[in-house]
């Protein structure tokens, strides 16, 4: 009898949520009727989401694709031999030579989508806990050294460097510190902390488990949303493995040193991705958000020295302590060093993660990575960085993707986030969004926001029913006051920056608010 | 998720309460995983587990009710048995989810954060489900589908109906 032949079904939400599960059963009722011997793996999602399910196949060559593919087809794809790589429509060659894939340059999902995301073997097997073994060997010291090196900035969205958030909670004297991971990715347009979570959540608890040692923490915290049920079933079971296992717990690999690490669910608020209302919330309190200073590091959970990094942050640095801050920095461009994980969303025709060295221009992940709009329709706007991100027109579609070049043009690039509106969309209507969306999102903590929010979605609704009697001065002059408001007086950025992707509205978009081209720009 | 019941027996979801609070007694900060745990299990956290809570987390009633009130989800009464969430965020408006919210709404006589009378259906906006480059999105008693239409949404709502 000949070896069984591994086919791959990914597990991945987004792939689930396509129907992977059921061309998961059908291939698996298939290969019994036709009695071949297959071994299925459920292993994570490859990010290139117009493909999904993206069915694999391991062959001598390599792994081949099949894909998108529906529980109907897989009795065809038997039919076609694609157990042997057959020919089929949804042929789509070695996954690695995928153009889509094959020009990233994927180090932080080095693994997504080709191991299966629940296994330490297949971890290990592919360079895992390469980055801890060493951060055990270095120390503190040498670990904060590399961070410091590698540049890595906090991929939240703030860009604070990781390295000196490190630094200072090691500087601090303190019974109990604290690692929290935030993965409450609430942002619109945003997956990649969830595709790390279900696709390769040993990289995470990794790079927890380092910073951990870096700044004497014994106790950790993932606050996970509530949304992502998937992410949360992954992180419960590879958590009880490396428990098991010896790489969380009492006594990490024999080092003596210990680290315990919880899983929390988060209940449905966006403003506990604000650092300290996540805090709070993790506190058992209402996730108000704390005035600064003091500063988390300083005092953070129950009052205690905190590092507090996004998802995405802490798994960068496993391939950091692995391979050096040099290596990692040697990607990127100006201040933005190493790479990012862009999510391409929203009305394009490829969506997906690319995971990229700081650089690459809107115009080259729109049209030729996403292929442009998934209406055929011109793309009009874009949204980088989430609800509080600003709207970028066609004029600025060559921009590079980098902190500061975004920050010059008013915009943030956040956590990577970019959603695709065509030529139908209502800028007015969108900018009225983000107001409502700021007030059912506020945490009432200050009057800027609380209130601001409210009686700007009332405004913009007074702006949208006017609008086609011709120009509104006054309640535009209002609105931009309003903003003014909210960006200088808001305890933290929900109030502050939803203005962002309001103004950025009216100033690109002015003939969506009834203000005419010229008028808007002679202001 | 279980089929949930529409009326509480109060000794129940005591002995839930109590039950909930011992497993979470040494844990720090706890209050949201116990009430994440109490309303898994009751499909809800009712008004009068609070003082419960209260008084064995040494807070005031005001506290505990000003925690749950917070967060969206918690809920006070139990969702329908099947429950629809629609994404309403930006990257699913990109895809038309606006439209799509209206005319299912429309189909089903039933508005985003309503449940039917007879307990049967819940719908209610959720914003983002991390599907965005699937968009639009919906959830299905904890089951996401991206790229949903109208009729796909009535067809998973029939299917559901049948097994619930």
């Amino acid at each position: 009898m000949n070896s069984p032949i591994t086919v791959y079904v990914p597990r991945d939400a987004s792939a689930l949520s396509l129907g992977a599960d059921k061309v998961a059963r059908a291939i698996v009722a298939e290969a019994k009727a036709r009695n071949l011997d297959v071994q299925l793996v459920r292993n994570g999602s490859r990010g290139l989401f117009w493909l999904e399910p993206l069915v694999e196949v391991a062959t001598p060559a390599g792994r081949v694709a099949y894909g998108p593919v529906k529980a109907r087809d897989v009795a065809g794809l038997f039919d076609a031999g694609f157990l042997d790589a057959g020919e089929h429509p949804l042929a789509l060659g070695l996954t690695e030579e995928i153009d889509y894939l094959k020009r990233q340059q994927r180090l932080t999902f080095a693994r997504a989508g080709i191991t299966d995301p629940l296994s330490l073997a297949d971890y290990i097997a592919h360079d895992g806990y390469r980055g801890l073994k060493r951060a055990l060997a270095i120390g503190s010291e040498a670990i904060i050294a590399e961070v410091l090196e590698s540049g890595l900035r906090g991929r939240g969205g703030a860009a604070f460097p990781t390295g000196i958030k490190w630094r200072t909670v090691a500087g601090c004297e303190a019974a109990q510190k604290y690692i929290v991971c935030n993965a409450d990715e609430g942002d619109s347009g945003t997956f990649s902390d969830r595709m790390v979570m279900e696709d390769d959540p040993f990289v995470l608890i990794e790079g927890m488990t380092i910073a951990a040692l870096a700044v004497g923490a014994t106790e950790g915290y993932i606050y996970l949303r509530s949304e992502y049920p998937h992410a949360e079933a992954a992180l419960q079971a590879t958590i009880a493995t490396a428990n098991a296992e010896g790489y969380l717990g009492d006594d990490i690999l024999g080092s003596g040193k210990a680290f315990h690490l919880h899983l929390r669910r988060g209940a449905g608020a966006y403003v506990c991705g604000e650092e300290t209302s996540l805090l709070e919330s993790l506190e058992g309190k209402r996730g108000e958000v704390r005035p600064k200073p003091p500063l988390p590091a300083i005092e953070g959970l129950f009052g205690q020295p905190t590092v507090i990094n996004n998802v995405i942050s802490l798994a960068s640095v496993p391939i950091i302590l692995d391979k050096g801050g040099a290596y990692y920095k040697d990607y990127g461009m100006g201040r933005s060093l190493g790479t990012l994980p862009i999510q391409l969303t929203g009305n394009i025709a490829r969506g997906g993660l690319i995971e990229l060295a700081f650089g690459i221009t809107l115009r080259e992940l729109l049209y030729d990575y996403g292929g442009g709009s998934a209406s055929g329709r011109p793309i009009r706007a874009v949204q980088v960085g989430g609800p509080l991100g600003a709207y970028l027109p066609e004029a600025q579609f060559d921009t590079p993707l980098d902190y500061e070049a975004f920050a010059a043009l008013g915009a943030v690039l956040g956590h990577g986030g970019i959603v695709v509106f065509d030529d139908t969309v209502d800028m007015a209507d969108m900018a009225r969004y983000a107001m409502e969306f700021c007030a059912i999102e506020s945490c009432g903590k200050c009057t800027p926001c609380r209130i601001g929010s409210t009686r700007g979605e009332e405004l913009l609704e007074q702006i949208i029913v006017a609008r086609s009697e011709g120009p509104q001065p006054g309640r535009i002059e209002l609105l931009k006051s309003l903003c003014d408001t909210m960006l200088g007086a808001s305890l933290c950025a929900l109030g502050g920056m939803t203005p962002y992707p309001v103004l950025s509205a009216l100033n690109h978009f002015p003939e969506d608010f009834g203000v005419s081209q010229d008028a808007a720009e002679a202001r | 998720m279980a089929t949930l019941p529409q009326r509480f027996d109060p000794e129940q979801y005591q002995a839930v309460t109590r039950e909930v609070l011992a497993a979470h007694r040494d844990e720090p900060g706890a209050l949201l995983p116990i009430l994440h745990d109490i309303q898994d299990r009751l499909g809800a956290v009712p008004p009068e587990v609070l003082p419960l809570i209260a008084e064995d987390l040494c807070l005031s009633r005001a506290e505990v009710h000003g925690v749950v009130s917070f967060y969206h989800d918690f809920r006070a009464s139990p969702p329908g048995r099947v429950h629809l969430k629609l994404c309403q965020a930006e990257a699913c408006q990109s895809m038309g989810a606006k439209a799509l919210t209206a005319e299912l709404q429309e189909k089903l006589g039933l508005q985003l954060g309503e449940t039917r009378p007879d307990g049967s259906l819940t719908l209610e906006a959720v914003y983002c489900l991390g599907n965005c480059a699937c968009a639009p999105n919906a959830m299905l008693n904890g089951e996401l589908h991206g790229r949903v239409d109208v009729e796909d949404l009535l067809d998973l709502l029939e299917e559901q109906e049948a097994r619930v």
